[in-house]
This record gives C-alpha cells, structure tokens and sequence, in this order.
C-alpha cells in the first residue's frame, strides 16, 4: 500500500513537471520565434544605451543624455522615496485613527470608523485621480501662487519651500546626526547591560535626546552656524531657488497614505482590542500612570498582534505606489514604461520589475520578521 | 444556563434616573474634562465643515439635465451634477453602441443580481453553481450579441458591466485555481509543494501593474504566430491569475484551522486523498475562509480599476475619458470622479459589512 501511494506521489509529480515544463518549452518556443520575425534583441545591452528622456524629478543626478541603466535607478529611488515617507505618514495616521475608534468620546470614534469605512471602500486609483485634480485644477496657476508665510508657495505646480544654501556645515551636521544614533543606540546597549547587572537605572531617553540633538548642533555651530536660506522667487514662469514637491508626488503620497492609513487603523484597532482588559487593570493596580500602562503592558503585548499583519499593508503601500504611473509621477514602473515604448525591450522591463518589486517585498518581510521576533512573547 | 433571576436581571431596563438622552451625553460625549474638551472641538469643526460641504454638494449644487452655463453661473460655489446626466450613458457603458446599451444594462443587473443571490446562505449548495452558469451565459449573451442579438466585440465592450465582469469572473476562475494552489501548498509531494509557494510568494510579491504588463505586452509574444487574443480576456486571464495567489493564502487559513483530527480521521476511513480533501476537509476549511474570500473579493472588485493603465474601458476610465475629453466640462471632473466613487462604494461597502456579519456569524457558530 505504502509503495504504491508513493510510486503515485511520484508520478503525479512527474506529471507535473512535466506540465510545467511542456508549457515552458512551448511558450519560450513561442517568444524566440516571434522574436527572430520581429528582428527583436533579447537582453540587457540596452541598459547601457542612453534613455534619452526627461525625468521630472529625481533624488539623484539624471540628465537625458544619462543610460537606462540610470533611468532605472531614478525610478527606483523615486519608488522608495514615497514609499518609505508613505510607510511613515500611513503608520502615524493609521494609529491615530485607530486610538480614535476605541475611543470612549462617541463623536470621536463615530468620526474615526466614518474614515476608515469612506476611505477602504473606495479605488485608490480614483482617489489618486481624485488628488491629483485637486492639486492640479483648484490650486492658483503659479502668478498668483498662495503664500503660507515663510517663503513657502502653494501652486499648481506644487508645494515651494525654502532650503538652506549648500554649506559644509550642513552636511556635518546630517553626518552628526547618524553618528548620534548609533551613539545612543550603543549607550541604551549599555544601559541595559549596567541594569542587567547592578540594578542602576541610567538615564536613556534623556542621553539619547542630548546625543541626537546636541551633536548635529555643535557640528553646525562648530563649522560657521550658517543660517542663508534660498527662498523660492517668482522669476519670469516659474518659481526659482528653494525646493519643491511636485503635484504628482504629494497626490500620490497623500492617497498612499490616507489609503492605507484606514486598513492600518483596523489593525491597530484590533491588536489594542486583543490584550486582555485584565492587563491594564493589574497595570492600574500596580500604580503605573496610563501612560506607563500604554508604554509598559498595553502595547507591547499588542505589537505583537499587530506586526504580522502591518507587514502586509507596509507592502501594500510599497506595490500600490506602482499607480504612480496613472498620474505621472516618475516611479519605477513609469520609467520601465516608458523603456518598454522607447526600445521594444517588454520581457527584460518587465523582468527588471517584478525583480526589484520582489527584493523590496523580500527586504521589508526580512526586516519585520526580525522585528516581530524581537518583540514576540518569550515563552518558557 | 444562567438562573432564571439572573436573566431577568440581566434584561432589566437601567433606573430611569439614569436614562435619556442627557445621561448618554454625559457618559459618551462629556466623561472627562479632556473628552468635553475634544467633543467642544469636534462640534466646533463639523458646524464648520458640515454647512460648507452640504452646501456645495447639495443646497447650491446644479442638479438634473442643465446646460454647460448653468454650472458656471454657480462655480465655485455649488457642484455640478449635471456632468453626471450629460455624461451617465458613456460613463455606464463606454464606448458600446448607443442604440444597444439596453444589453449592457441588463448586464449590470444580471451580475449584480448574482451578487445579491449568492451572498443568502439558503444559496449555498449545487444550485449556486447552476445560478452561476446560467448567469455568466446570460451575461455573454447580453455583451457579446449572436443568437438574435448584434453581435458586439469585445473592444466596444465599456463601463460599469466590464468592471463587474472582470471582477465577478475573476473570483470565479481564481476560485478553483486558488483551492488546488492551497493544497499543493500543504502537499506531502515536495515538487508540488515547491511549485504551489513560488507561485504564490511571486505573485503576491508584485504589483498587480506588473502581471497586467505582462498580460498587455508579452502575451502577444508568448502565442504562436497569428493567434490574437482580446485586450480584455487577456486582462481578465491576468486578474486570474494573480487573484488566485491570494485566494490560495485565504484557503490555506481555512485548512491550517481545520483541526488535525479531521484529517486522521478521514485517513482511518480509507479515504483516498481527493475523497478525504473534497467530502472532509475542504468543506470545513472553505466555511472557515468565507470571510477572507469575501475580502479579497472587495480588493479584487477595487483593483479592477487599474486596468485604467493598460487602456480597458471599464467604468474608472469610461468616467475619466467621459471628462478628459470633453474640454467643455472638464473643469467638473470632480462631480465626475465623485459619481463614481458613490458607485465603487456602494458595491465595496455592502460586501464590507456583508463580509462582517459573516465572521460574526461563524464566531457565533463556533461557541455552541
């Protein structure tokens, strides 16, 4: 009996790979023959040719004289720009709105579930759509931009604000900054391991502020403390000098955010509603403050319920924001988009994508696996 | 069972002191200083908000067929609505023939009638299956033409009944594939097992954009020479395709939640494996992931949309082309958008809260 049921294991899997196999030939058989009539190369020569295009913005030098090579990598920078900003917004709301729900002033929660009811229920292309004509259509044309004080502009070319001028003490000071993390990382270390052993508590929120506070501070003191800042000027069409957020990024920063903010909520909702009441009334009982009760018993016990799950929305957003290309915000898929019409190049495109979309999935699971093993329940 | 005492005491009405609707503002609205101070800001915002937002949508609004002039006189001030009526048939249909988009609208009724039908559980047995096929026929009928009707191609194909299509037709097809995903899943065989979790890790690792690329540019690639497939089968094979993936995950739930015991005891029966899984096991595992199937369903019926970027007239771009290219009432493409969104949330939000009394009906289910 056993033999035959594994002799049938065999050939079932035999069988499918030899499906999956017979498909592949066939359809690869397929792709080069159509290939060869089209006269089409395959390959990633063309990653080195020059793109030729513009792209309307960027985090790192792009010129269209640059390679596709660098097309990819602006989209991709791009992509991971309003990912992570949106991965950040989304939490903060998403929590917020959250808490709101489970509050006990009934307006509150009735506003909060009002939210997430509205925003999770409808299309996030249309909502984008929805944002972006906003942006584009009600906000003033640049002459008679709205000032919001402080040399910033609304437009409906974007959001212009001031930026400090280049200077080395600037650069310091952010170089300051990561040195101060690391530094208070390595004193909580400390810390601990003096409690773990002495039972002395040293101060670590107070030494962590002064570290990432005080470092980037002196550095810039040290170098000149310059304070020019270059503040956005109407000059002929258009604003120069400062910075700016295009339409296109803040529609779809906005919509990734505000969307994936409603689901977040939920989720937070639930991990709150999974820690037992009993919980907090031994945490009152002890003398904690409602504040230490949150900080102490409540939400640790909750992120547990709350990580796996938030991982997923984390890479909702990081897929979602592939709709950038619906309203023209030069992500990833747009740039690949526009390769794919330029070259005729559709497998390798499209394989350069889902490749990078899978590292970034791979890369935030790794890193919130890690996470949630950090915080899970020890138990013996 | 509680005592007879309990009960009563238990379904007692509160003192009448206690009562009416000053003693609900006081525990739900003004419990505490901060709470009265946050209820204070909130009323203060809506009386803000809520003049403002009904103004615009309704009290100043341009309702009913008017013409182009109406609109401006009150812009700024009012919405105008009546972008919905100049523009309803193309945004409902597309770009199908005008003189036969009484089809198109039977469509929407048919499917949405399915909706309706298979969300009652007196539905849920062999007759389901029957009321699906004759639906789906009915519905090819109706959009394609043939036997009586003109015929139409599926390139005029537009609007709302393409959304409900893709979605309604793609949960149906991703539903077979997503089960036999699930078990492979769980098999013992380890080719299988592996080619069932790299599908799913693939496909759940991209963007749904990606698989309609895919489908919109390389498919033509894959075919042999000459043989054409539709824009939008092609798109509808790709939904498919990825919404199996997800589905597969939601019935692995349903299976690792269906006790171990259950599957001993189909094996001590001598059932053979497609016997144990189908009269046993899948039974209570599809029960237990009904709710998430449900879910997955709202995403699909929104994600539909994005076949916007691959060009496919469903109702998102019959709504956005109905605006972009009437230069007249482009400045409405708000009201526009806005009639849409009513639409999607209607749809999304009947399967939201049908989705949620379902779970509770099975937690109820579970605590006999």
């Amino acid at each position: 009996m056993l033999s035959s049921e594994r002799a049938r294991g065999i050939f079932y899997q035999f069988l499918l790979l030899a499906a999956v196999f017979g498909l592949g030939w066939y359809l690869v058989g397929n792709t080069l023959h159509n290939l060869s009539t089209r006269q089409i190369q395959v390959g990633f020569e063309f990653l080195g040719r020059e793109a030729g295009f513009e792209i309307a913005e960027s985090q790192i030098a792009y010129a269209p004289s640059d390679s596709y090579f660098r097309a990819f990598l602006v989209g991709l920078f791009n992509t991971l720009h309003v990912a992570l900003l949106g991965i950040v917004l989304a939490t903060v709301l998403g929590t917020l709105v959250g808490i709101a729900r489970l509050s006990s002033n009934w307006l509150m929660s009735r506003l909060a579930s009002a939210y997430v009811e509205t925003m999770r229920n409808i299309p996030l292309l249309l909502q984008l759509f929805v944002w972006y004509g906003l942006f584009t259509e009600l906000m003033p044309p640049v002459r008679q931009a709205i000032e919001l004080g402080g040399g910033i502009f609304v437009t409906q070319r974007g959001l212009y604000y001031p930026w400090p001028e280049p200077h080395a003490a600037w650069s310091a000071a952010g170089w300051a900054l990561l040195a101060g993390a690391a530094l208070a990382f390595a004193w909580r270390g400390h810390a601990r391991r003096v409690q773990e052993r002495t039972g002395r508590q040293l101060p670590v929120g107070l030494v962590a502020a002064a570290l990432l506070a005080g470092l980037p501070l002196a550095a810039w003191l040290a170098l000149g403390a310059p304070t020019q800042l270059v503040y956005p000027e109407l000059r002929g069409f258009n604003f120069r000098g400062g910075k700016v957020l295009s339409p296109e990024f803040l529609a779809l920063l906005i919509g990734l955010s505000t969307y994936t903010a409603a689901f977040v909520a939920e989720i937070v909702r639930a991990g709150i509603l999974a820690v037992d009441k009993g919980q907090t009334e031994a945490a009152m009982s002890l003398g904690l403050t409602r504040g230490q009760d949150l900080r102490l018993v409540t939400l640790p016990q909750a992120l547990r319920v709350i990580i796996p799950p938030m991982t997923s929305q984390y890479l909702n957003l990081t897929k979602n924001s592939s709709l950038a290309v619906a309203i023209g915000y030069p992500d990833l898929v747009a740039v690949a988009n526009t390769t794919m019409n330029q070259t005729g190049q559709a497998i390798e495109a499209i394989a350069i994508l889902m490749a990078v979309y899978l590292t970034i999935s791979l890369l935030i699971s790794l890193f919130m696996n890690w996470y949630n093993n950090r915080v899970r329940l020890v138990e013996r | 069972m509680a005592d007879p005492a309990t009960r009563a005491a238990a379904s007692a009405k509160p003192p009448a002191s206690r009562g009416g609707p000053f003693a609900w503002m006081r525990t739900n609205l003004f419990a505490t200083p901060f709470d009265a101070a946050l209820t204070v800001l909130l009323l203060a915002a809506l009386a803000w908000l809520v003049p403002k937002a009904s103004g615009w949508l309704f009290v100043d609004a341009v309702w009913g067929r008017q013409p182009l002039e109406a609109c401006d006189a009150v812009r700024g001030q009012g919405a105008c609505w009546a972008v919905v009526w100049e523009k309803f048939r193309f945004m409902m249909f597309g770009v199908y023939p005008f003189d036969e988009q009484w089809r198109p609208a039977l469509a929407i009724l048919v499917l949405t009638g399915l909706l309706v039908v298979s969300a009652f559980r007196a539905f849920w047995n062999k007759r389901l299956a029957l009321i699906w096929t004759a639906g789906i026929a009915l519905t090819f009928w109706l959009m394609g033409g043939g036997l009586g009707l003109t015929p139409v191609r599926a390139e005029q194909w537009g609007g709302l009944p393409v959304t409900l299509i893709l979605a309604i037709f793609g949960i149906a097809f991703a539903f077979p594939l997503g089960v036999l995903l699930a078990l492979g899943r769980r098999s013992q065989l380890p080719l299988v097992r592996a080619f069932c979790v790299v599908y799913i890790e693939v496909i759940r690792g991209v963007p749904l954009i990606t698989v309609l690329f895919m489908a919109s540019v390389m498919f033509a690639l894959f075919m042999p020479e000459g043989m054409r497939i539709e824009q939008l089968l092609r798109a509808q094979i790709a939904i498919i395709l990825f919404v199996a993936a997800y589905l597969a995950e939601a019935v692995r739930g349903g299976l690792q939640a269906v006790p171990k015991g259950q599957y001993e005891a189909a094996e001590a029966l001598g059932l053979p494996y497609w016997k144990s899984m189908g009269l046993i096991v899948l039974p209570q595992a599809l029960r237990i992931s009904i709710p998430p199937i449900v879910n997955s369903f709202i995403s699909l019926f929104k994600d539909t949309s994005l076949v916007v970027i691959i060009g496919i007239y469903d109702f998102a771009y019959a709504v956005k082309k109905s605006v972009e290219t009437d230069f007249a009432w482009k400045k409405y493409f708000i009201e526009a958008f806005l009639f849409s969104i009513v639409i999607y949330w209607i749809y999304c939000f009947a399967m939201s809260k049908y989705s949620q009394k379902l779970e509770r009906d099975f937690a109820r289910g579970h605590h006999r």
